[in-house]
């Protein structure tokens, strides 16, 4: 099978509203965690969230949107990252034929925040019956497609926590199949009460700062953003003289199989997704320099993702990070905003830290990175794993 | 790319559950909403395991029992729904919850399964299905990019047996919103009056339809799925028919090849009047159908129309109800192309053949 | 203590919907989790709802739930030295 690389890439999230900010704000350990104040909630003070630090009006007049009502704040993030990315490793070379572009996108509660704003008036008038369909999770994806002037292929993927490395790995298929030559891939989510309420409800949410990896870890904190990478495959990139910035060689999918919410006690999915990533890629465990953790903080994914991590990489554990204090939870963009992450340290040869944290789980054989730190980086493995034991991983690896 | 299908898992508004019966008796429906007939969920749920589940979710897990038995499969090597909404049940519930109690006293069943992929994810706990996962919610495609995964992985490894699905549920409080935004027609009498109201709007219907597909030959196959496209906005007609025929001839077929045409017209002018152009002008002389009478429009509703062209395929026969242009198949029906859009925006084309 | 007992049992049913069940089905004394009635950890985060709403207690740590939420009579017990 072709070799599809990575050629472009955009991002917003609480640490930065561009690539360069996000950077910027890794190596220089500036986290985006603080009181809730853009989001209408009753929990305002009371749990902390990773918010980006715009009103919808300003983020719908950066991407040239007069009408901001009609567009969910889910939905305006993507415009940006989206846009980032198509003209980082697509415009910027003058392609376009845009006819075999294909657009993969993801989120967890689509429109959300606009169905929780107006579910009753939907239910009693038609007042804003005009918002109706907002509420799908399409509904971004096709607002990006009419934004990018993409006509052809346009898919959207919802696997929760895990959505948009599900993207991604599609995206790849699609290069692979023959069936585009170019793929926008990721997800966008915006911060809503229906999320900030559910995971409240399943005890999992750290009201501080939250300590991923840590032993006296309480649990997420919840960010928001959008980020998307463009894939092509290696002739392609060379064909137009593209900027690479990584190989994706690796990448699968599992399940496991176990519960809606917890983590089978060994990992077993996780296991199994960076294992099969590993296989495609074709790499020995001990060539991989960099793991970007799913790492949420809550107690039941860090122990079974480190004893999943434990079971394939021991006794040589390379360099273990979660960047999830950085931005919060993205959910259905966390996949692809650490992906992004992974790519700048490939790129940068750093290791970023993992904030916060103090004491290793008992039952782990590693430690995160504390500090940030100079390191030769070749493969790097991320994850992302969802509710419903939707578990995917992916191996970079520099080109 | 192609698939055949093994095994069907049907849970529609029409007697589908069986299979061996073949819907020639149309099941009406006064008014503009259709609703699925339900199956004994207890020959395929325990009781302690049903009583968290949503009516989408049971009918979800037992339209994949019926069909992996249909097959004759215990486990798939991959699961891969599509579904406009997802969870709708368990979104309402936990959404009233939020806005009636001011964000107080909330529990996390609703909230935990109303993420969308949670038919996919109970299908794989009950099966205890470690392999490929996946939910693809992409309004009116979501049914065609599951499908168009499903014929990825079969291209990369033909033995594998897939379970591919597309289901929606129309809850009571959905239905009154999107009546409200005037989705659904007013003064219709039933199902089969769709067509005859010149006006906007359709009528309201739902699905949970599972397939077993795989790149094996197999005597009990139904048929094959041999290609599926999606396009978007089209700028004109022109660019329509070009998608349509480029789909065509990509798949070394002619027009005159296609037997039976299934449209996804459901009642709307505006929108049937998209099928009715490229009808004229592309399909003049061949035998054309519709489905939506049968289903209600809803989101996944082409899975529906997947099942009757599999059916039609295999038994040669089909309902009288859906021939719409007077013109009927002679002979053998070895090709059917399924094409459904909305509001002209996204639409996807499906080629089902013989195996 | 029998009438909260009662009482305890036909909330649980009710918020966890165990339909089939009677509030006799249920022994009083019987684990709840696991081998027992079968409820796992999304139940014990409707029965720490169900201390809040119904009878104004509050569990910080859902970890505690695991000893409170033995049998019902544990329940029963803890509400019993709890409640205000």
């Amino acid at each position: 099978m072709g070799r599809v690389v990575v050629t472009g890439m955009g991002i917003i999230t609480a640490i930065g509203n561009n690539v360069a900010e996000n950077f910027d704000s890794l190596i220089s350990c500036k986290h985006g965690v603080g009181p809730i104040s853009y989001l209408e909630t009753s929990h305002k003070g009371e749990i902390p969230a990773a918010e980006i630090k715009l009103s919808n009006a300003e983020l719908a007049a950066r991407s040239g949107i007069t009408e901001p009502d009609f567009y969910t704040r889910t939905t305006l993030f993507g415009l940006i990252a989206a846009q980032q990315a198509f003209d980082s490793g697509i415009s910027r070379y003058d392609i376009k034929d845009n006819k075999r572009t294909a657009l993969v996108s993801s989120t967890t509660v689509g429109g959300m925040d606009k169905t929780e704003k107006y579910y009753h008036d939907y239910l009693e008038s038609d007042r804003y019956s005009r918002f109706v369909q907002t509420h799908n999770c399409s509904d971004s994806s096709m607002k990006i497609c009419d934004h990018l002037g993409l006509r052809h292929t346009n898919i959207t993927i919802s696997t929760a926590c895990s959505s948009s490395l599900n993207a991604i790995m599609f995206g790849a298929r699609l290069i692979r199949h023959g069936l585009a030559d170019r793929v926008i891939a990721g997800g966008t989510d915006a911060l809503s009460k229906f999320t900030l309420n559910g995971f409240n409800t399943l005890m999992i949410l750290d009201h501080e700062h939250c300590r991923p990896m840590d032993a006296g870890r309480k649990g997420l904190n919840l960010g928001e953003g959008a980020a998307y990478i463009v894939l092509e495959s290696a002739e392609e990139a060379s064909k137009h003289n593209k900027e690479i910035l990584c190989e994706l060689s690796g990448y699968a999918n599992a399940n496991d199989a176990y519960h809606q919410t917890a983590s089978s006690p060994d990992g077993f999915g996780p296991y199994l997704a960076m294992k099969g990533a590993l296989d495609m890629s074709g790499l020995k465990a001990d060539q991989i320099s960099y793991i970007n953790a799913h790492g949420t903080g809550t107690d039941n994914n860090d122990l079974t993702e480190g004893l999943a991590i434990d079971k394939i990489f021991a006794p040589n554990i390379p360099p273990v990070s979660s960047t999830k204090p950085y931005t919060g939870h993205t959910l259905a963009a966390a996949g692809v905003v650490e992906t992004i992450f992974s790519i700048l340290a490939i790129k940068h040869q750093l290791l970023f830290p993992n904030l916060n944290f103090r004491q290793r789980i008992e039952e782990h054989n590693f430690e995160p990175i504390k500090n940030l730190q100079e390191a030769e980086i070749n493969h790097v493995v991320t994850n992302s794993f969802g509710f419903g034991g939707n578990d995917s991983s992916l191996v970079l690896s520099k080109y | 790319m192609e698939a055949y299908i093994r095994g069907i898992g049907n849970i529609s508004p029409q007697n589908s559950w069986d299979n061996a019966v073949f819907p020639g008796e149309m099941v009406l429906y006064e008014g503009n909403r259709l609703k699925c007939i339900e199956p004994d969920y207890k020959e395929f749920i325990k009781p302690i395991q049903m009583r968290r589940m949503s009516r989408t979710l049971k009918m979800g897990v037992s339209a994949a029992g019926r069909c992996l038995r249909d097959a004759g499969i215990e486990a798939p090597d991959a699961i891969i729904v599509g579904t406009g909404l997802g969870m709708m049940q368990d979104t309402e519930k936990f959404l009233n919850a939020i806005l009636d109690n001011d964000e107080k006293f909330l529990t996390p069943t609703s909230f935990i399964q109303s993420t969308h992929n949670t038919v996919g994810a109970h299908i794989a706990v009950m099966l205890k299905c470690n392999k490929y996962n996946l939910t693809y919610v992409h309004e009116n495609i979501s049914f065609e990019e599951a499908l168009l995964d499903s014929l990825m992985r079969i291209k990369e490894d033909p033995s594998e047996k897939i379970l591919l699905a597309g289901i929606d549920e129309l809850t009571d409080e959905y239905f009154t919103i999107t009546d409200n935004a005037g989705f659904w027609k007013k003064d219709i009498e039933g199902n089969s009056e769709l067509l005859k109201h010149s006006s906007s709007g359709s009528i309201a219907g739902e699905g949970a339809i599972f397939f077993v597909v795989s790149g094996e030959e197999h005597p009990g196959n139904y048929a094959r799925f041999a290609g599926v496209d999606t396009f978007y906005k089209p700028l004109s007609d022109d660019e329509t028919e070009s998608f349509i025929r480029e789909f065509i001839s990509s798949r070394g077929l002619e027009f005159q090849d296609i037997d039976l045409l299934i449209t996804g017209m459901n009642g709307d002018n505006e929108g049937d009047n998209v099928y009715r152009r490229i009808q004229e002008k592309m399909f003049p002389g061949t035998p054309t159908a519709y489905y939506k009478h049968l289903c209600g429009e809803y989101y996944t509703s082409s899975a529906f129309a997947s099942w009757l062209g599999a059916m039609i395929i295999k038994t040669g026969s089909y309902p009288e109800s859906i021939i719409i242009n007077g013109l009927r198949p002679e002979g053998a029906v070895n090709n059917i192309l399924i094409y459904n859009q909305t509001n002209n925006t996204n639409h996807a084309l499906t080629l089902l053949s013989t195996c | 203590m029998e009438e909260l007992i009662k009482k305890l049992k036909v909330e649980i049913i009710e918020v966890l919907n165990l339909e089939e069940m009677e509030p006799g089905d249920i022994d009083s004394d019987a684990a709840l989790f696991g081998e027992g009635l079968g409820l796992d950890s999304i139940d014990a985060l409707e029965l720490i709802v169900l201390l809040e709403k119904n009878y104004g207690i509050k569990i910080e740590d859902p970890k505690d739930g695991r000893k409170i939420f033995f049998s019902i009579r544990t329940m029963a017990e803890f509400i019993t030295e709890n409640q205000k």
